[in-house]
């Protein structure tokens, strides 16, 4: 690869229908894109693989101009360009089919597709040649849709079709699609990949960008790996496997050094029974889910976000309704029929750090000792006068920020002002401060320091040693791998396998997140 | 009965001439709503239209620049709206509320300096405003029984404003509907960042739906001052524009339906002074109060989901951050 | 260029909102001198109007008394990011409470329980003609923007029906009711200080005023002291946090404008009981809608609402003087101060964020070069 770069700066660039170099991007203080090079040769499929949060839709934002680069060079047939909105993106024949789509449910397939290149002023005047269009394109690629049909009355695959014959009526060659699978049915994923394949051999270039194994080895030439905001590495599809992708995009960073003693279960304080719920588009997100946790012990659960995760611990909290089967927390069974609120959980001793911090967490415009009490302003945390105690309140934020070493020292910042650290240190004092029974604990060092993630990781242990408890969900697998007693695997809402700890190595819970089961024992 | 069948005729027109600045303003506010702008600035825009319109009139005699200046003036309180919720992506509640004290003050403000008549305008003489026009054929059609009467009545007669706003209903569902302006607006007011993703600008789109709700509200002022009434009075809006924005909400932001809205809102007000006092078989006196409170009512019934499911535009309200 | 630092937290409490009431002025300035008045003239009589002459303190804290009750109004659906527009109509019903509790109470119970059971029944008949409103928008999803507003026009028509109906003085022509019983008013402040042997010069000025003293800090114990308060400040922030903490927040919503109304509710003491002891046509006179001002300016915080109010109240009744003093601009200037203030404080409350940010960045570096 570095060779073929030498050759590009050398002159030869227009071996490469779209190159890019040296592309940075931040957001505020957080660096979404470092450096970027990327290469894509025309008339192939090249992959773009990572985990969340590694900066794939950033980067793809640019490409298609609803972001500009900080700084970088793009080149696009060898050609120097700036591409400044998803005007100019589509001018040099760049489509992209969003992970969201971009169409409008109220409208028809039709105007869903002229939309932005109409053919004149007057609708009349571009309607004839864009279902003549349309249907042409459907026929050639077997992908057809009625184009006078509501877009609200099609399913996501068909939704899919309109944004990609959208995006191959206004003339692209290069296709970004981002994501596309996520939503899709596993038919309807193997029908997407049959036209991808009709594309490539009508010689569109098609970027696809997925956190999917499984989808890369199956449709692309090339792969382009990205972690933590930078390119990891280029590789030939057909000379890797799907081990050395995993390693590549999950990374081997240092293992941070958490001890951890010899687990101790005791008895049994979650069982989960067939639990199952679905979306609000009615798929079915969490699928026949049966486990236990015992108390003073940690149940890792390891899957690629999306995978039914963020719905298991929303229901385990009581902030959404199981849809079938139930689960008994501390011998209090919870069916569908059962009235859940957070309220509940948390006075049945049950905590809960969520995956999103700023989402859930906190109120991010409220001070540091406000979010303190964020759930528990009803109990005796925020004083036992009939009004809130501010200074008894303030003195319980001093104290847990003195015990969790929360910096700065000052109750009455906003929370906004915190690091990502800090903040998540003040989400984790609070959960804890209970000495909760049972914690679920979704993504507990995203956004967070080193010197945060092995405090808050030991904090987690010494509380498994006090006889707690704790599902800890998080996408990061040292982090399972460094604090899971037993490990879970979550495939499409369903568990693929669960696995002792110490059993468990990064390559392997990687097959086991694609969906392929590894037997108990290596 | 041919008593009561020239009642309701008069109703009728009546109707007509109350519904007419309902409509200008409803498709005002289809306009901006529709691409994604909440316009409670409706009233603020009318009432400013009206007063320039007046003023201009009786300073120049002409009632055609009365109403070029009133076009004028609303558009420029839509510019205001659009520079505070588009560009400056402020509230566009408060925005409008302010906009509507804005125009509440100024029209008696600058009335004032300019006549010295404790905010009104002078009675504009009848060429200087738009006057009822005598439509083809009348004499002729008079001779015909019942469609003789109805079209002396109801169809012609009325001022040029009126047949403008009739003819402004089936543009505005043209142009939303049929033109490539009218496909790219409803689609801002629904998911504008498809509309970007589209290689559209939102800001510009916005504000030309902002420009264009200011072209109807201006020419529904002018109505007010210098074709139904013959000068300014003080909050000679009255409330009109917010029984317009009910009318937008009634007609499911769309412009036949809210016309029909703003025809049946005007029928009520048509009939509500000739029902005061009378007798009604069965249910006695209606109190006049209950006909004017009707269209608010009606309107938050459908709203909360008690008849019919309102579809407000997806994205109305939200300022567009990328 | 850099990420833009926030702005200090003083330049965002005090500096930038007196920077945008400037702008404010500013422009009405501009009206005044274009229709050929000296504004600065216009400026020194609104405020002799509003302070200097005699009673014309008792009159700037007449007005002052209703912003308090609607800009609370407006405050406290804000801190649940609810849009209360409905402050004129709750206002206006409120009256009907009064009406209620006189005739129900007057005739048996001596005047201090008359007048408390009065101020409670308006609260409790504003806090109704909210509830609809909160219960429509926490339940069925209609906004609460363009329901209260259509609340204040059927307010407006329930109240025309009432006073011309059956709530008319007999023997009377004009729309009003009867004068409520002397045991339901509240003492004007001449009579209050007269008890104390103070002289006061005569206006409308009266005990309600203390109610809004009162109701000033029942809001601040409310919102910042109150587990009901750090609710509504939660669902108002995040709902999606609230939600996780275990808030029910359509309660929330639907508890929030019942309060709100109830303070509107509350404006139609200081008119029925204080001033008029009737209830009367439009007595409410845009005083709920000024209270979205209020609330703007004061940045939904009593002490900022207080001054917000006293400001507003000394335009009322300085604008007043206007009339007197000058051919060419009337009170009618007030409505024109007050959908500036709300252009400026509220839609466009940032517009001077980016560069009152620079400026102060450029300043404090300054500043640390220096030492």
């Amino acid at each position: 690869m570095s060779k073929m770069t030498q050759e590009t700066s050398g002159g030869n660039a227009a071996c490469y229908i779209l190159e890019l170099q040296k592309v940075c991007k931040s957001f505020g203080l957080v660096q979404a894109n470092k450096n970027i090079d990327l290469q894509i040769q025309p008339g192939t499929i090249h992959g773009i693989i990572g985990e969340n949060g590694a900066g794939k839709s950033t980067l793809m934002n640019i490409l298609y101009g609803l972001h500009r680069a900080d700084s970088g060079r793009m080149f696009i047939d060898g050609a120097p360009t700036r591409i400044k909105s998803s005007a100019d993106a589509l001018l040099l024949g760049i489509g992209m089919v969003h992970q969201h789509f971009m169409l409008i449910p109220r409208f028809t397939v039709l105007e869903n597709v002229m939309l932005g290149s109409e053919g004149g002023a007057l609708l009349k005047l571009g309607r004839a040649a864009t279902i003549a269009k349309l249907k042409e394109l459907g026929q050639t690629f077997d992908m057809e849709v009625d184009p006078d049909l509501l877009v609200s009355d099609l399913n996501v695959g068909m939704r899919q079709r309109v944004e990609i014959l959208k995006a191959l009526k206004g003339g692209a060659k290069i296709l970004i699609l981002d994501e596309p699978t996520g939503v899709l049915t596993p038919q309807e994923a193997t029908q997407l990949f049959d036209i991808l394949n009709k594309l490539r051999a009508k010689g569109v270039t098609i970027l696809l960008i997925t956190h999917k194994l499984a989808e890369i080895m199956a449709i692309t030439d090339n792969v382009s790996i990205m972690r933590g905001g930078e390119m990891v590495g280029h590789r030939k599809t057909s000379e890797t496997n799907p081990q050395e992708l995993a390693e590549l995009m999950v990374g081997r960073k240092v293992l941070l050094n958490v001890e951890k003693p010899e687990a101790k279960p005791m008895d049994v304080a979650l069982t989960v029974n067939n639990l199952g719920c679905f979306s609000s588009r009615g798929h079915k997100i969490l699928d026949n889910l049966s486990f236990e946790v015992r108390a003073g012990e940690i149940l890792g659960i390891a899957g690629v976000s999306g995978n039914g995760q963020t719905p298991l611990m929303e229901i385990l909290s009581g902030m959404r309704k199981p849809d079938e089967g139930s689960f008994e927390i501390l011998g209090k069974k919870i069916t569908p029929e059962n009235e859940v609120t957070p309220n509940i959980m948390r006075e049945n001793f049950i905590g809960h750090i969520p995956e999103d911090r700023h989402k859930h967490g906190l109120i991010l415009s409220f001070e540091a000792y406000e979010n303190m009490v964020l759930g528990f302003h009803n109990s005796n945390l925020t004083g036992t006068k009939k009004t809130l105690d501010r200074n008894y309140m303030l003195e319980h934020c001093n104290a847990r920020m003195e015990e969790y070493d929360i910096r700065p020292r000052n109750s009455k910042l906003l929370a906004s002002s915190f690091s990502g650290g800090n903040q998540q240190k003040i989400v984790v004092a609070r959960e804890l401060y209970k000495n909760p029974k049972l914690l679920i604990v979704g993504e507990p060092t995203r956004g967070v320091d080193v010197g945060a993630i092995e405090f808050i990781h030991k904090q987690l242990i010494a509380l498994r040693d006090r006889g707690c408890a704790i599902i800890l969900v998080s996408v990061e697998l040292d982090e399972i791998m460094g604090l899971s007693d037993r490990i879970l695997v979550m495939n499409k809402g369903q568990e693929v396998e669960t696995i002792p700890g110490e059993d468990a190595n990064a390559q392997k819970l990687g097959l086991m997140m694609a969906g392929i089961s590894q037997g108990a024992k290596n | 009965m041919i008593e009561f069948f020239f009642q309701f005729l008069w109703a009728l027109d009546a109707t007509l001439r109350v519904a007419t600045p309902l409509m200008l303003c409803a498709m005002a506010g289809i306009f901006s709503e529709r691409s994604g702008i909440v316009d409670i600035s409706l009233e603020g825009k009318l009432l400013s239209g009206a007063f320039v319109a007046a003023t201009i009139a009786s300073l120049t005699g002409s009632a055609w620049l009365g109403l070029g200046g009133a076009i004028c003036a609303s558009v420029l309180m839509s510019l205001l709206h659009g520079f505070a919720c588009i560009t400056h992506k402020g509230d566009q509640v408060v925005s409008g509320v302010a906009i509507n004290f804005l125009a509440s003050g100024l029209t008696v403000i600058l009335g004032i300096a300019i006549f010295k008549r404790g905010g009104q305008t002078p009675t504009l003489s009848s060429d200087e405003r738009f006057r009822p026009i005598e439509l083809w054929f009348v004499d002729i059609l008079d001779n015909i029984p019942i469609l003789g009467s109805v079209y002396r009545e109801l169809i012609s007669g009325h001022s040029l404003l009126v047949y403008v706003a009739l003819i402004c209903v089936p543009v505005a569902s043209f142009i939303l509907y049929r033109t490539r302006f009218g496909l790219r607006l409803r689609a801002v007011g629904e998911s504008p960042i498809a509309v970007d993703s589209a290689g559209v600008s939102v800001t510009w789109l916005r504000y030309r739906a902002l420009i264009v709700g200011g072209v109807f509200c201006g020419i529904a002022g002018a109505y007010l001052s210098i074709s139904h009434g013959a000068n300014f009075v003080r909050e000679m809006s009255a409330g009109k524009g917010y029984i317009a924005l009910a009318a937008v909400i009634f007609g499911n932001w769309r412009p036949i339906r809210a016309f029909w809205a703003c025809l049946m809102f005007g029928f009520l007000d048509a009939i509500t002074s000739r029902l005061q006092g009378v007798d009604l078989p069965i249910i006695g006196e209606i109190p006049s109060q209950l006909m004017v409170a009707l269209p608010y009512i009606m309107t938050i019934l459908l709203l909360s989901g008690f008849i019919g499911r309102p579809s407000p535009p997806s994205a109305i309200g939200l300022p567009y951050r990328k | 260029m850099s990420v833009r630092k926030p702005l200090p937290r003083w330049a965002d409490l005090i500096l930038l909102p007196f920077i945008n009431l400037c702008a404010a002025f500013f422009v009405c300035g501009i009206v005044v001198w274009i229709i050929g008045e000296n504004p600065w003239n216009a400026l020194i009589v609104m405020i002799k109007g509003a302070f200097i002459y005699p009673g014309s303190l008792g009159y700037t804290l007449y007005y002052t008394t209703n912003f308090i009750f609607t800009g609370l109004a407006v405050a406290t659906a804000f801190h649940a990011n609810l849009f209360n527009i409905g402050g004129e109509g709750q206002a206006y019903v409120g009256s009907l409470g009064i009406l209620l509790a006189t005739a129900l109470f007057a005739p048996y119970l001596p005047g201090i329980f008359v007048i408390l059971l009065c101020i409670v029944c308006s609260a409790l008949m504003g806090a109704a003609w909210a509830l609809i409103p909160g219960y429509l928008q926490a339940k069925r999803g209609s906004h609460v923007v363009i329901t209260t507003i259509m609340f204040n026009f059927l307010a407006s028509a329930l109240m025309v029906w009432l006073l011309a109906g059956p709530l008319i003085q007999i023997g009377q022509q004009s729309p009003q009711s009867d004068l409520i019983p002397k045991n339901a008013h509240l003492p004007s402040a001449e009579t209050f200080f007269g008890w104390f042997g103070i002289d006061v010069a005569s206006s409308p000025l009266n005990l309600s005023f203390l109610v809004a003293l009162i109701a000033l800090f029942v809001f601040w114990v409310l919102i910042w002291k109150t587990r009901l308060g750090y609710e509504i400040r939660a669902v108002g922030k995040n709902q999606d946090a609230a939600n996780y903490a275990g808030i029910n927040v359509s309660r929330t919503i639907i508890i929030t404008m019942t309060i709100s109304g109830a303070f509107a509710g509350l404006l139609a003491i200081n008119e029925v009981m204080g001033v008029q002891h009737r209830a009367i046509l439009n007595f409410t006179a845009g005083y709920g809608f000024t209270g979205i001002a209020v609330a703007l300016m004061g940045r939904n915080h009593p002490i900022g609402i207080f001054f917000a109010s006293l400001l507003f109240g000394a335009l009322f009744q300085g604008g007043a003087e206007l009339d007197f003093e000058f051919k060419s601009i009337t009170r009618d200037m007030v409505l024109l101060i007050q959908g500036m203030i709300i252009l400026f404080s509220g839609a466009l409350a940032y517009m001077f964020n980016p560069a009152l940010s620079r400026i102060l960045t450029r300043v404090l570096k300054g500043g640390e070069h220096d030492d």
